[in-house]
């Protein structure tokens, strides 16, 4: 017999489907025509890789160098941050499959001073730093910055209610952030291509010249500007972005890349990275098939992507903690979900993301969050709920009432509970008003119930005895509305400012020119509202008044209803307080004419809420913290977990659509006695509470005696990831004081 | 959804709820406002989940709970029972064979004496006999065993109970309820004697090892 010599021929990537995809940037095309949904369980996943083991050690020991240095590792004081201003930098070469730094080393962090130059000054100076000598010229002499332009345009008015406590967080001295630019669109086109294509927009965006044209004329040149920066941070690192990403690893390399210019240009508040799951899977897919990797590889490219997602890190004064506490960079991944046309978005790599919270331990960044459906395959369902018990990491958000009310199929959540549709949609953050002090104006005759500041005209003096319900409602309307208006002013001066001056170039060079724009407001202070006016009409509330006629306290004689119990006496307070201040900032105007949206939400600035607002008519005394987003106030759902769910789910998602969060904390016993029932529980419940409407759930299962564990004994648990408010935070790393308030919430002992 | 029904004929030694043994206290409720409450929990369900009864002792309350179970068949719930079987005279039956989807057995000791001793009333058939009129019916079960060491958790007992029942169609599983502590407090309320107090808690080896017998006989035993 005659030996034959075997050639082996090298095996070809399989094609792609081709689609709308290939004549026109649209991710989500292709993402339709090659999807490969995932219905099995999670026993094809593998643990991590020896390469990745040594990078987290290695990440793991300069975080815990970080802690102990007061939370900043180091900070570069030479070079203001760009998308290619800093040099490669690495953790590890030889074991990195996945490279690239903000900076030129890990977790040092850099200056972004076109936000505000005073920020960076007084985030440097609190490390006993200060900005090089030309760079302090620079920004003292010749450059303007965002805070500089909105506090030239700021007015009486708006100083007023901002620094009295009733307009709070704003992103005036702060990047605004909540961009979500399709970072997908550099490994599926190449920068090359996306030049091209905003050349071609460019030119065509033609006169007469107004200032909206103009604006945007200027604004893609900018952008255009950025991809061309974007390729030279690429040849940093020996990568080829401008062209397509050919393997599974440069799709996730590429990706990481496109994000990582936009943490190198811009430093919001929230950076959320979109739903990038879905759209590696195929690549990934396509390489497992053709026999290019296996799937410890897979995995790896994972771990190793998130790892770095975990370790981006912003430069922050000591007093951004007060609003936004434990260092949150909020890299929201959205996973999961459905497809309109029925097939389901949940694919291996969706496993593959929720396992690094095993591989590489819990953890609140990336900010995974779920889109659940009963219709998810209920592998998936149960694999969810299985991680939310282990870790306290992810949250749920409803994936068939964002879809179907909002339309996309293919979008992203912004920070914390926010729709975005992915390249085709932004959103201009701002902040929140708080509603208790709005209240509290109508008592007062319009005055700060603090300083006696008068603040809204219009409103009588109230010296009856007893509050009136039909009074107080009918002023709380004038206030509401008075309100609302200065906030509008502020919002308007602030995001034509940040356009102006802090122009998110890197991601908006990733959307699509003229995209849609959600202007975000946001209230504070519901459970508060809702339980006050309960007390007003259900009992009878006694103002106690100081010599200057202000409230400091109130008596209340007899029962109430409370907010947090599914009592709809008292719950159609919270639903209305949201739709009257809702419908109040629709009348208003807003800059580049964005659709106005609401949110529910406080992030942690439920605590320096309270701290700004005097005694309520709830019985809340001076300076208590409100509940977070819209949360019953803290003890006071006391009828268990699901009275307190159908509470806030009768909050109209249609009149707050950029968000509701609810953060709910259940003590694991109380899910069951086994983790088979305890998984079965939480997803039924997760599948309950959407069903009732409702919008958002943050879950922590674990007991108080943990967290008071970790208080005492920090360095016992130094992953320990709570869920606080749309995000989630390394427990350890809040103030004594947030973790006491943290401590002081409903831990809910049954259903 | 649990509702906890007020009244009880026995007064279990360990019994954790014993303000609930008083045929007199507790609220009164109509059963269309428990209906009410109950819809409003349906979406939370889930496949597994629904109304469980428990107490005190359900049963005593059969006539009540016909028509709430009715009312909650008819809008599609899930119905459970949790009793200790003492009463199984027309109206239980009529809860049981038409309205209840799983009853969940409380068997409380194999020997006359045990049962006595621990219940404080005589009897213990009439346990026995509701569990055999279920099998007969051919309707989903769950038993329930509260595990002491040395009174219940012995090997011989454990081994009686599963003989006793091995050949029950009806019987899912077998739910194992290690014994401890927690209600005492609640006797000292109520200036009751708690008469348990010299005995212990299980060992974990001990809970597996009864774990492991009871596995000879029921397809799934569970320890809660």
């Amino acid at each position: 017999m005659e030996v034959q010599e075997i050639i082996l021929e090298k095996p070809e990537r399989i094609e792609f489907n081709k689609g709308v995809w290939n004549t026109s940037i649209n991710v989500r095309d292709f993402v339709l025509q090659n999807i490969v949904s995932y219905y099995g369980d999670d026993t094809f996943l593998v643990g991590i890789s020896k390469k990745t083991e040594k990078l987290w050690e290695a990440c793991k020991k300069q975080t815990e160098i970080e802690r102990k240095n007061g939370g900043v590792h180091s900070v570069d004081t030479e070079t203001i941050s760009g998308i290619s201003n800093f040099e490669a930098g690495y953790i590890d070469k030889e074991n990195e499959v996945i490279v690239g730094l903000q900076t030129d080393t890990l977790l040092k962090r850099a200056m972004k001073p076109f936000g505000g130059y005073k920020v960076v000054q007084k985030a440097l100076q609190e490390q006993g730093l200060k900005p090089s000598e030309d760079i302090n010229t620079l920004f003292t002499k010749y450059v303007k910055t965002h805070n500089d332009g909105v506090f030239s345009a700021y007015n009486a008015e708006i100083k007023k209610f901002r620094s009295l406590g009733f307009l709070t967080g704003l992103p005036d001295n702060y990047a605004r952030g909540r961009i979500i630019g399709d970072y997908r669109r550099i490994a599926l086109y190449g920068i090359d291509q996306l030049i091209a294509v905003k050349k071609y927009d460019l030119a065509h965006i033609e006169g007469p010249m107004t200032d909206a044209v103009i604006r945007l004329r200027e604004e893609v040149a900018e952008q255009i500007k950025a991809l061309k920066d974007m390729i030279v941070m690429g040849n940093h690192y020996n990568l080829e972005l401008n062209r397509p990403a050919e393997t599974a690893q440069e799709a996730v390399q590429w990706t990481y890349m496109a994000y990582l210019a936009a943490v190198k240009e811009q430093d919001g508040a929230a950076m959320s990275l979109g739903n990038v799951s879905t759209f590696l899977d195929i690549y990934i897919e396509r390489d497992l098939k053709s026999g290019f990797i296996t799937e410890e590889e897979a995995q790896e490219f994972i771990d190793q992507f998130v790892m770095k997602l975990r370790m981006v890190r912003h430069l922050r004064m000591a007093a951004y903690d007060d609003i936004f506490a434990g260092d949150p960079t909020w890299v929201t991944e959205a996973i999961g979900g459905m497809l309109n046309d029925g097939r389901t978005k949940v694919t291996k790599t969706a496993y593959r993301f929720l396992h690094t919270l095993y591989n590489l331990g819990p953890s609140p960044e990336p900010n995974i969050t779920v889109l659940w459906s009963p219709k998810l395959p209920e592998n998936f369902r149960k694999f969810c709920s299985k991680v939310a018990i282990d870790t306290s990491s992810i949250q749920f958000e409803n994936d068939d009432l964002m879809r179907t009310l909002r339309g996309s199929d293919d979008y992203g959540i912004a920070c914390c509970v926010s729709y975005q549709e992915i390249g085709k949609q932004i959103q201009f953050f701002g902040a929140r008003t708080n509603l208790a002090k709005t209240l509290l104006l109508a008592i007062n005759g319009g005055k700060c119930e603090i300083t006696g500041t008068q603040m809204v005209d219009g409103i009588e003096a109230d010296n009856s005895e007893y509050l009136d319900f039909d009074k107080v409602m009918a002023n709380y309307k004038i206030a509401m509305k008075q309100v609302a208006k200065v906030y509008n002013d502020a919002m308007n001066i602030i995001h034509y400012m940040h356009d102006k001056y802090y122009y998110e170039k890197a991601q908006m060079a990733l959307i699509d020119t003229n995209p849609d724009i959600n202007i975000a407001y946001g209230i504070a202070g519901l459970s508060i509202l809702a339980d006050s006016l309960s007390a007003i009409k259900y009992a009878k509330v006694k103002p106690i008044r100081n010599e200057a006629g202000l409230t400091v306290d109130f008596k209340i004689e007899g029962e109430f209803p409370k907010y947090g119990n599914d009592d709809d006496s008292v719950d159609i307070f919270a639903h209305n307080g949201v739709e009257d201040f809702n419908n109040e900032l629709k009348k208003l105007k807003v800059y580049k004419d964005a659709t106005p949206t609401m949110s529910v939400l406080t992030i942690t600035s439920n605590v320096v809420y309270g701290k700004k607002t005097g005694a309520t008519p709830d019985g809340r005394a001076l300076g208590v913290p409100f509940a977070p987003g819209a949360n019953p106030m803290h003890g006071r759902d006391t009828n268990g977990a699901i009275a307190s769910l159908n509470s806030v789910a009768k909050i109209d998602y249609k009149d707050s659509q950029d968000g509701i969060s609810n953060t709910f904390s259940i003590v694991p016993k109380s899910l069951g006695a086994t983790e088979e029932e305890r998984i079965d529980n939480l997803a039924a419940t997760l599948t309950g509470y959407f069903e009732h409407g409702a919008q958002h759930l943050n879950v922590n299962v674990f007991d108080r005696e943990t967290l008071i564990d970790a208080m005492e004994h920090p360095e016992n648990h130094p992953q320990l990831t709570i869920r606080v408010s749309g995000y989630a935070v390394n427990f350890i790393r809040l103030t004594k004081e947030q973790q006491m308030e943290v401590i002081s919430r409903s831990f809910h002992q049954s259903m | 959804m649990v509702i906890f029904l007020q009244g009880c004929k026995l007064k279990c030694q360990y019994c954790h709820n014993p303000d609930t043994i008083d045929t007199h206290g507790g609220e009164e409720h109509q059963v269309e406002d428990l209906v009410q409450r109950a819809l409003k929990m349906k979406s939370y369900f889930g496949e597994k989940g629904g109304v469980t009864v428990s107490g005190g002792e359900p049963v005593l309350q059969a006539h009540n709970l016909v028509p709430f179970f009715k009312r909650l068949k008819e809008e599609g719930i899930h119905t459970n029972l949790d009793t200790n079987g003492r009463v199984l005279n027309h109206p239980v039956v009529e809860l049981l064979d038409n309205y209840t989807d799983l009853v969940m057995l409380d068997i409380k000791h194999m020997t006359e004496e045990g049962f006595q001793k621990i219940t404080g009333v005589k009897n213990k058939e009439t346990t026995f006999n509701f569990a055999k009129h279920r099998e007969k019916s051919g309707k989903k079960m769950w038993l329930r065993y509260v595990l002491i060491p040395d009174i219940t958790n012995t090997p011989e007992l454990l081994h009686q109970l599963g003989n006793y029942f091995k050949d029950y169609k009806t019987i899912e599983q077998i739910e194992l309820q290690p014994y401890h502590k927690l209600g005492i407090h609640k006797w000292d309320a109520l200036g009751w004697e708690y008469k348990l107090k010299d005995a212990r808690e299980n060992t974990k080896e001990e809970l597996q090892q009864a774990a492991d017998i009871l596995s000879t006989y029921f397809k799934k035993v569970k320890i809660n």
